[in-house]
Parts: C-alpha cells; structure tokens; sequence
C-alpha cells in the first residue's frame, strides 16, 4: 500500500512533463518541478550530512579498515562546515559594514575560499591527473592484437592517435593535397565523420528509444522495482 | 568691436551646440508592429520597426546607435525601457508578458550623444494569447505518441500471451556469475548507481537493477556496498535493497550500514570508493547508472583488485572506457531493457517489443532521408525530392536544411 501514493505522484508528474513538452501552459509547471527537486535534494543533505557522520563514526568507534580516513574525513568536515556557516575571517560587505556576518561567505582571502582554493582544487586535480596513468593501462589491455576486432582497433586507433597529433600530419605531407583522405589527418577526420558518428548516432537512437520505455514502464507502474517492497 | 566680439561669441555657441549634436535630434524608427509570439503560453509578444533613417554611417552626428524599447502595461509606462537594442536590430522578442494584460510599445532611437528621437510606437494596445499546442512539435508529438502506443499495445499483447521473446544480453546473464563468484570468493560486492541524482533515468535504471542484483546477493547471503554520491539515491537505493531482501525472504541479512552517503564532490566520491575497492577487494564490481570522467578511474581500480565487472551507462563518451576495463558491458538501450529483461514479467518484456517498433521507424526515417538527400543532391534544392528533404528536416527533425 506504501508504494501507491509514490506510483500516483510517479503517474501525474511523468504525464504532466511529457504533455508539458507540447503543452505551453504546462511548461511553468515542468520548471516548478525541477525547483521541487532541488527543494527536495536540500532536505536530503541533512540526511545525508547525518548519514555521513555516523558512518564514520561507527568506523572510527570499530577501527574498521581504513578508518583513519574516516577520521581526516570527520575533522574535514567540522572544519569546513564550521568556517563555513561561521563565516570565520569573512569581512563584512561594503552595504552593511556594522554587521560583521553581511559578507560573502566565498570572498577571495577568506578561510573557506582559501580551503577550497588551496585544499580542494589541488586534491580533486591531483585525482583527475591520475586518469591519464588510467588511460594508458586501460589502452594497453583494449590494444592487445589478440584478434581480428582488435586488429582493426588498433589500426584504427593508431590512425586516429597519429591524425590527433603533429607527427601524423609530418609522416604525411607529402601527400598530394587530391589524395587528402590517405594522409593521417585525413583519414582521422574520416573515421571520426562517418564510421564514429554512425556508431554513435545508433547508440544514440537505442538511448532515447530506450528512455522513452523504461520512462513509460515507470509511468505505468509496470516497473515498481527501485521503490523497493510493498509491504 | 564689441558688437562683432558678440557676433563671435554666438557663433562659437551655434557651432559647440551643432558639435555636440544638441541641435537636432534622430529621425524616429517608423511602422512599428507588435505580433503575438508564437507556441507559448500567452507570455510573449514580438516588436518590430522599421529603422530609422539615421540608422547609417552616414548620418554623422546624429547616427543612430541604440533603440530602447519602453513597454506600457494596461496604460502605465515603463521609467526605465525594457530593453537596449544596438543600431542595426529591427525586432525585440519580449518574454516577460502575462496573458491578461494589455501592452504597448514605444521605440525611441538614440544617437551617439545622447539624443534621442520622437516616440514611434503602434495604434492599438495587444494583448498575448495562450496556444494550447506548439505547433512547432507537431511531428515530435506524433512520433512520440507513434512510440508510447507501440510500447502499451505489445505490452497489453505480453498480457494476453504474446511470444516476447528478447535475446541473451550477456552482461545481465553475467549478474548470476558475478554473484557466485563473491560467494564463493567470499568477498563483498559494490554496486555503483552512478554520481548524478535521481532525476536522472540512467540512475533509475541503475537502481532496478540494484534490486535485482539485491536479491540474488540476499539468496546467496554476499554482502553488497553501495556508496553513493546524492542523498537522494542513498535513501531510494536503501528503499530498493531492503525490498530485494525482503523479496528473497532475508530481511535478517539486509544491513543498511552498506548503503550510504559519500560526498557529491566527483573525485572525492571516486577517491572514497576506489579507497574502499583497495581495502576490500571485492570480487564484483556493477557501475550502473550515469558517468562521467571517473568511470576509468574506477573502472580499472576494479580491474586492479581482480574483480569480474559488469557496466551500463548512457553516456556514449564513457562507453569506450566501460569497454576497455570491464568484463562486460551493457550499451545504451541495454541498460534501460535490463529491469525488464531481469525481471522475466511478460508485461515488461512487451515494452522491449514496442521498443523495437520504433527502431523501425527510426530505420525508415533514416533510409527516406537518405534517399531524399541524395535526389536533392542530384537533381536539385527546387525539386520535389529537394523540398521533401528540406520538410524533413526543418519539421519533422526540427533541423536546419543544411543539416
């Protein structure tokens, strides 16, 4: 009985939005919704913030694997939440210069800008850096010419790495300008318009044809899986 | 000598004021029309003029270089104009209206010092009207209401006893594999739903498949992790995991400790889950839902750990990754069929069948397109092929002609 309102309010909203994309008098509607949904997502913060602390907790009370993260996560999070919401060493604003809290709390020089600027950026570049290292390994198992589709994988993929780069243009400048489509750059720019594109245009059909059923199996409350158990 | 100091003094006045521009003003824009703007919900109107003469490099001083657009509302003007359009412009598109009310406009063109012209505005006041069917979508709703009628009529025909038979997709036969393989390893599993929200489909897709990898991990009694990246998913992937568990009879084993909140930061949530992959070695790994540059760093820290890895996303710049680094992958479509598919219901199954009716008309509108496009190409734009092809893509595709 729980999962009745939720297949109702999955029903209204999913026809309301789709009549929406036709309908203009129900377009104010479909941006209400997503201001509902971000509504919506604020409140579960709490829940989550809440959830994150007790998880960490309980791994630091049980000195689980790793849970001296867990502690640099739980200090990181006071911290940043306490400077934050404090607005700690921001100065106030030029419009209110008697209330010490009218500042912004992201002002450049202050401590929470400065943990973002100084801790946050360098750490999150640091693990998007490490996905070059990723890229290569993953490219060296995909490349391995252990059959006839890798063969043509990685012919294809050294034209295209080649093409990508001035090597490839040098190797094949002395290709007359009629014949560009043999040089590497030519045969990249190829590969990547015809044989690329329909690849992913295919695809791309698939993903909308299959958006369109499992939206209307969602609608229909044919598929009531992810609302979990009716009790 | 005094009276021709005068006469000096006047001149040089006459002459600063001409300077400055001060003596005459811009020629008004003229024919001012306002339109209701079209497939909207009463909330538009579209101003049109006809330039001012001045609107040229050869009008000097009293070139024109801005219109502003003053708007009344049921007879009480605007201070400031509602808009600043550069020399050159001829219509203003205003979106800010309400159907209920009555609007005028004047358009005042300005020169460069400052000048400005006589009012040029339109006889009667306009009111926007409510369309209530954008026309410009008119073959989107057709193809739209083509699909969704495929789609309930074979899944009514599922009902009834329709043969829906779907082929094997290997990656969704690999779930039972994976599962075994943790049992007997006697490691945990992850599941990934993703780092986008929940008003993501490709995340609500994910989640159907959690349930169902749920309930063959309560069977088997395998622990599965699920961190998450939004609050929202944390508390619907809960939701769907006790309901796997309660499905296979194993409330008991259902630990909600292992469903939980990592942070919405991208790579701080991919450093936390590849941290825990190195910790924990788990022997499955299921990336379900919607990724973007970390579905290698996390895909080949799986690989790393030696776990058998099962992948699906509909972010086609993600699929090369998933491909390279996984055991098996679930592309595009496959994903969104894979709840159906699970689940083995003959209604669900109905909907992959209706599915492939679109792919047929997909198919047939790719195959006249192309026929068109190479008529227009031989025997020319003007030709009945040429504009068939040209009504294709500028109102059933909504494209440009040259697209």
């Amino acid at each position: 009985m729980r999962n009745v309102v939720p297949l109702v309010i999955a029903f209204v909203a999913g026809v309301t939005m789709m009549l929406a994309l036709f309908v203009p008098v129900l377009q104010p509607l479909q941006e209400r919704a997503s201001v509902w949904f971000i509504i919506l997502a604020a409140i579960a913060f709490l829940i989550g913030g809440t959830n994150l602390l007790l998880h960490h907790a309980r791994k630091i009370a049980q000195q689980e694997a790793g849970w001296g993260f867990s502690a640099v996560t739980l200090v990181s999070f006071f911290i940043t939440v306490f400077v934050g919401l404090a607005k700690w060493g921001v100065p106030p604003s030029d419009a209110y210069p008697n209330h010490p809290w009218s500042g912004n709390y992201i002002t450049e020089g202050a401590p929470l800008w400065w943990l973002y600027q100084y801790i946050i950026d360098p750490v999150t570049s640091t693990m998007f850096a490490l996905l070059s290292f990723y890229v290569a390994s993953a490219a060296y198992r995909a490349f391995r010419a252990k059959n006839t589709e890798a063969m043509i994988l990685l012919g294809t993929a050294f034209i295209v790495l080649l093409g990508r780069c001035s090597a490839g243009t040098f190797l094949t400048s002395w290709v007359p300008e009629s014949l560009e489509a043999l040089t590497f750059p030519g045969a990249t720019a190829v590969i990547m318009a015809v044989f690329t594109t329909a690849g992913q245009r295919a695809i791309m059909i698939g993903i909308s044809l299959g958006v369109a059923a499992i939206s209307l199996r969602i609608i229909l409350g044919l598929d009531r899986s992810y609302l979990g158990a009716d009790e | 000598m005094r009276q021709v100091s005068k006469l000096l003094v006047a001149i040089s006045f006459t002459a600063s004021m001409w300077s400055n521009g001060a003596v005459a003003a811009p020629r008004p824009a003229t024919d001012v029309t306002v339109t209701d703007r079209p497939n909207d919900a009463g909330t538009g109107l579209i101003v049109k003029w006809t330039l001012s003469p001045d609107d040229e490099e050869s009008a000097g001083a009293n070139r024109v270089v801005v219109y502003q657009i003053f708007r009344q509302v049921n007879g009480k003007p605007s201070e400031e104009p509602v808009a600043k359009l550069n020399a050159g412009n001829n219509e203003y598109s205003d979106s800010n209206c309400q159907s209920d009310a009555h609007y005028q406009y004047e358009v005042v063109a300005v020169a460069e010092d400052g000048e400005t012209s006589a009012i040029a505005t339109h006889a009667e006041r306009i009111r926007p009207v409510v369309q209530w069917f954008d026309s410009s979508r008119t073959w989107v709703a057709v193809i739209v209401i083509f699909v969704c009628a495929a789609v309930i009529i074979c899944t009514e025909l599922a009902k009834h006893g329709w043969s829906t038979y779907v082929r094997p997709i290997a990656g969704l036969t690999a779930i039972d594999e994976a599962v075994g393989r943790a049992t007997e390893m006697g490691r945990p599993m992850l599941f990934v739903p993703g780092i986008m929200d929940l008003d993501e489909i490709e995340t609500v897709a994910g989640l159907t498949i959690l349930s169902h990898v749920g309930e063959k991990a309560a069977v088997y009694d395998t622990p599965v992790e699920v961190p998450t990246a939004r609050s929202l998913v944390m508390t619907a992937a809960r939701e769907a995991l006790e309901g796997a568990y309660l499905a296979a009879g194993r409330t008991e084993g259902f630990d909600e400790d292992r469903v939980y909140y990592v942070t919405d930061e991208q790579f701080g949530y991919v450093a936390a889950v590849c941290g825990w992959m190195s910790r924990e070695k788990p022997a499955a790994c299921f990336y379900l839902g919607k990724f973007f540059a970390e579905s290698l760093v996390l895909a080949e820290t799986g690989n790393a750990c030696g776990a058998i890895q099962l992948a699906g996303t509909a972010e086609s710049a993600q699929l090369p990754f998933f491909v390279a680094a996984c055991d098996y992958t679930l592309i595009g479509e496959e994903l969104f069929a894979a709840s159906a598919y699970l689940s083995g219901e003959p209604q669900q199954l109905g909907t992959l069948k209706g599915q492939d009716v679109g792919k047929v008309l997909a198919v047939v509108l790719l195959v006249c397109g192309s026929l068109l496009a190479t008529g227009a190409m031989i025997s020319g734009r003007d030709s009945l092929a040429g504009r068939a092809h040209d009504y294709l893509m500028v109102h059933v595709l909504n494209k440009g002609v040259g697209g």
